[in-house]
């Protein structure tokens, strides 16, 4: 170990203060730092400091999204195998979605940790790890048929605009994975609905019907999946939004490690069957009659839930506001998908939307602790005149 | 009367080497130090000449722009040196103690009579005004205002830090008239202490008794202050630090100004850590030696607490304000992989992406390593669960980054220290500096807003 530190060491002085590739030192820091920890001690403020930092927080989500990941990669290889009808096996599917997915993931990263670099560079800070995250949630997100180039695009898109344009890491308003999602969504919408994209290579094998559940509720037609087929993840989706099981596993660890916030995440699916159930009352057409349980594993309510609403950066701040948040999101998204049959899956759009309004209602819990204070200043003003 | 103060949020931790009760007479040293750096925001004006005689208790500075203040000598010698740094910066004046000690003795009022006007004036004629500091923006007390009431605490709750029935043993008659005369400058007294307390502390009378409990930073004077009788935009309390009431106390029984410390040497390169009795400003260097301080590794040593002092040489001395020399490991080393989530949880953290929750009795010996690079603000929060106050410390971390003094006022800015946030230093995903952060912002309203 100390000889591979001694080896980086030496491959660093190029970088180092004062040299001739300084302005490169974040780029070379964002490799090393993953290798090690490194050797700064504090040198103002609190002499002592806790193991946690951005990076241990960020790898504990994609922790938590690998099993949802790994669901969907087989889940595209069996929806594939099932459409064309070929014997196969669980190796097979998985292969047949490592081949699909990877080069997505690898193009996602490729792309967006190229411009992040550039950013730290040019504003002359740290890497942020926070694009480790995004850059593994675009793609799980996307249809598995959607070109590589669109992939990027997007990716590029959701970057510069939603994020750096705002100031980088922490300062964006709307959550750059589902403003990737949003810009294919609107861009490229053949691409991103009907039932030709769900599953894989489908537009190639004739008589194919590969809707997802909220498309063919949305259009009227018949919903043929048991309800462990929708809670498991064995239906056609965006690609790893299927399995209910997984989410909820990845949701586990997000709560367990206080990483996830579980207010957002609870007030999210009170909110949502809440709604659904009174649509349920409703029943005025098929959408409506949609059981609300179901309602919570379709579609990519739970992955979205779990994953999107909970960024703590597009997220409400206060924990109040979390709590409307997430009860909003959750209202929303059956509002969405129930009224708008134009957009069929209503919690992208239900996110982005609560994302613009949460510092709207954080900015109204704290005036409240602020309007407090200023009633407590006047009551001792009086007491004092008085 | 007692009145019980519970506090839930915040962090105990137990960290290696805390001071046995034990208390010592520190070594004898005839070199001693005053740090004008101690006394924030104050610009000293000196008053003698290096190789000039001075008493204990004679003026060695006053302030410049609070001429009233002045700042004493701790004992009796030769101003041997004034160590100026960067922009002829006073950073230290060595005085050099003589073997007998002789002190400025001041004429003291009959007890029964004594004024508000006349305790005024002895404390800040004597040099023990700098003892006395304000809310808002944690400095020394400006003397030309009245504050609403004064803010005692007995309770010491940072990690590693001195217990104040220990320090005080012994202090009770001092402690009793220090509280007495510092009754007559506010109309209130409050005193908070240990609800496990038995020292005499809890028999200390004419001042409202607070009953704290709780993890750090329910000792911290800030807490106490916001959950007793919080300050308001336009008003003052003062704070008085509970080994400075017995020595204000000892000038009005003696008449003579007194600069006791007894301070905790603490931490985990500690062989002996134990109590020692000392004088503000005196050489630290002994003292370590007689603690069995392990020199075969790089150490920090800290003039405070690990959470909020100042890290000085080996041969430097005791500041002002300071009941603990914590002593750290330095931590100037790499770790392997040490950002993977439940790895390394021999380093405590708050956060459960670490397995150091499962002992919650464990024992730590932290370094000074930061564990991380500081980031952009990612994670909520996480600052409010160690900041037992009805603030919200993320908006106003970030007000004051921005320098915003309306949004820094309504938020509570008024009731806040350094010290109040150092726990945020301590725990924040993103590295965050919060106490630098809020005494800028500090300094920035005492300069606009004043």
């Amino acid at each position: 170990m100390m000889k591979l530190r001694e080896k980086l060491d030496q491959l660093k002085k190029p970088f180092a203060k004062g040299s001739k590739w300084e302005r490169f030192a974040p780029a070379v820091n964002a490799f090393d730092t993953f290798l090690f920890v490194p050797n700064h001690t504090t040198h103002k403020g609190a002499h002592i400091r806790d193991a946690v930092d951005l990076k241990r927080t960020m790898v504990t989500v994609i922790i938590a999204l690998v099993p949802a990941l790994l669901y969907g990669i087989y889940n595209t290889g069996y929806q594939y195998f099932i459409q064309t009808g070929e014997a196969f096996t669980f190796i097979d599917a998985f292969l047949h979605g490592a081949m699909k997915i990877l080069p997505m993931i690898a193009v996602s990263y490729g792309v967006g940790l190229a411009i992040e670099f550039a950013f730290a560079v040019y504003r002359g800070h740290e890497v942020n790890e926070g694009y480790l995250v995004t850059g593994l949630l675009i793609p799980m997100i996307m249809p598995v048929d959607i070109p590589l180039w669109m992939v990027g695009l997007s990716v590029a898109f959701a970057v510069l605009i939603a994020k750096e344009a705002f100031g980088g890491t922490g300062m964006n308003i709307l959550n750059p994975a589902l403003t990737a999602r949003a810009f294919a969504f609107f861009a490229y919408p053949t691409y991103m609905s009907g039932n030709k994209v769900w599953v894989s290579e489908a537009s190639n094998v004739d008589g194919v019907s590969g809707e997802t559940i909220l498309g063919s509720l949305a259009s009227g037609a018949e919903v043929n999946y048991s309800m462990f087929e929708m809670f498991s993840g064995a239906i056609p989706g965006s690609i790893a939004e299927t399995s209910t099981l997984w989410v909820l596993v990845g949701a586990a660890i997000l709560i367990f490690t206080g990483v996830g916030s579980w207010r957002i995440m609870l007030g999210s699916v009170l909110g949502a069957a809440g709604m659904g159930f009174l649509f349920n009352l409703w029943g005025a057409n098929a959408l409506m009659d949609f059981s609300w349980v179901n309602h919570l594993i379709v579609g990519g309510f739970a992955f979205g839930v779990v994953f999107m609403a909970t960024d703590p950066v597009s997220a409400a701040q206060t924990q109040k506001g979390k709590w409307i948040y997430g009860i909003l999101v959750g209202v929303l998204c059956i509002l969405i998908r129930v009224f708008n049959p134009a957009y069929p899956e209503g919690v992208m759009l239900a996110i982005l939307l609560m994302n613009v309004f949460a510092p709207t209602i954080d900015h109204y819990i704290i005036e409240g602790n602020i309007n407090k204070r200023k009633k407590r200043s006047l009551k001792t003003a009086k007491v004092q005149t008085a | 009367m007692s009145i019980d103060i519970k506090i839930r949020k915040g962090l105990q931790l137990n960290l290696k080497g805390a001071a046995e009760n034990i208390v010592k007479q520190a070594p004898q040293t005839n070199n001693y130090a005053l740090k004008p750096t101690d006394f924030h925001g104050v610009f000293p004006k000196l008053l003698l000449k290096e190789g000039q005689k001075i008493k204990a208790g004679e003026p060695l500075f006053f302030s410049k722009y609070q001429d009233k203040i002045k700042f004493v000598s701790p004992v009796s010698g030769t101003l041997k040196e004034v160590q100026r740094g960067a922009k002829r910066k006073i950073l230290n004046l060595f005085i050099e103690a003589d073997s007998k000690q002789s002190s400025i003795k001041h004429k003291l009022p009959k007890q029964e009579d004594i004024t508000s006007e006349q305790v005024r004036e002895l404390l800040l004629a004597s040099g023990n005004w700098p003892y006395i500091k304000q809310r808002p923006y944690d400095v020394i007390a400006d003397p030309d205002r009245s504050p609403k009431a004064i803010f005692i605490s007995a309770y010491a709750t940072a990690p590693l830090a001195a217990d104040f029935d220990i320090v005080l043993d012994g202090q009770q008659e001092a402690f009793q008239q220090g509280i007495d005369m510092l009754g007559k400058l506010a109309p209130k007294v409050h005193l908070s202490i240990s609800s496990k307390s038995d020292s005499f502390l809890s028999t200390i009378k004419n001042c409202d008794i607070h009953r704290v409990n709780g993890p750090h930073p329910a000792g911290n004077v800030g807490v106490q202050i916001h959950h007793i009788d919080p300050v308001n935009a336009g008003e003052t309390v003062w704070t008085v630090g509970a080994e400075d009431v017995a020595n204000i106390g000892r000038f009005f029984l003696n008449g003579t100004y007194d600069a006791s410390r007894t301070i905790a040497v603490s931490g985990s390169p500690v062989a002996q850590p134990s109590y020692y009795k000392t004088t503000i400003g005196a050489s630290i260097d002994a003292i370590l030696k007689d603690a069995e301080v392990d020199q075969s590794i790089p150490i920090r040593i800290i003039n405070g607490d690990v959470l909020t002092g100042v890290s000085v040489a080996q041969d430097s001395h005791l500041g002002y304000y300071n009941n603990n020399l914590s002593v750290l490991p330095e931590g100037n080393r790499y770790r392997m992989f040490g950002w993977l989530p439940f790895v390394g949880s021999s380093i405590h953290s708050m956060s459960n992406t670490s397995l150091s929750w499962l002992f919650p009795k464990r024992v730590y010996a932290p370094d000074t390593n930061m564990n991380g690079e500081e980031r952009a603000l990612v994670v909520t929060g996480e600052m409010e669960r160690v900041f037992p106050m009805d603030i919200y410390p993320m908006q106003l971390l970030k007000a004051c980054m921005s320098e915003d003094i309306e949004k820094m006022e309504n938020l509570g800015i008024y009731e806040v220290a350094p010290e109040d946030f150092a726990l945020i230093d301590y725990s924040s995903s993103s590295k965050l500096e919060a106490q630098a952060i809020v005494r800028e912002a500090l300094d920035l309203m005492i300069k606009e807003v004043g």
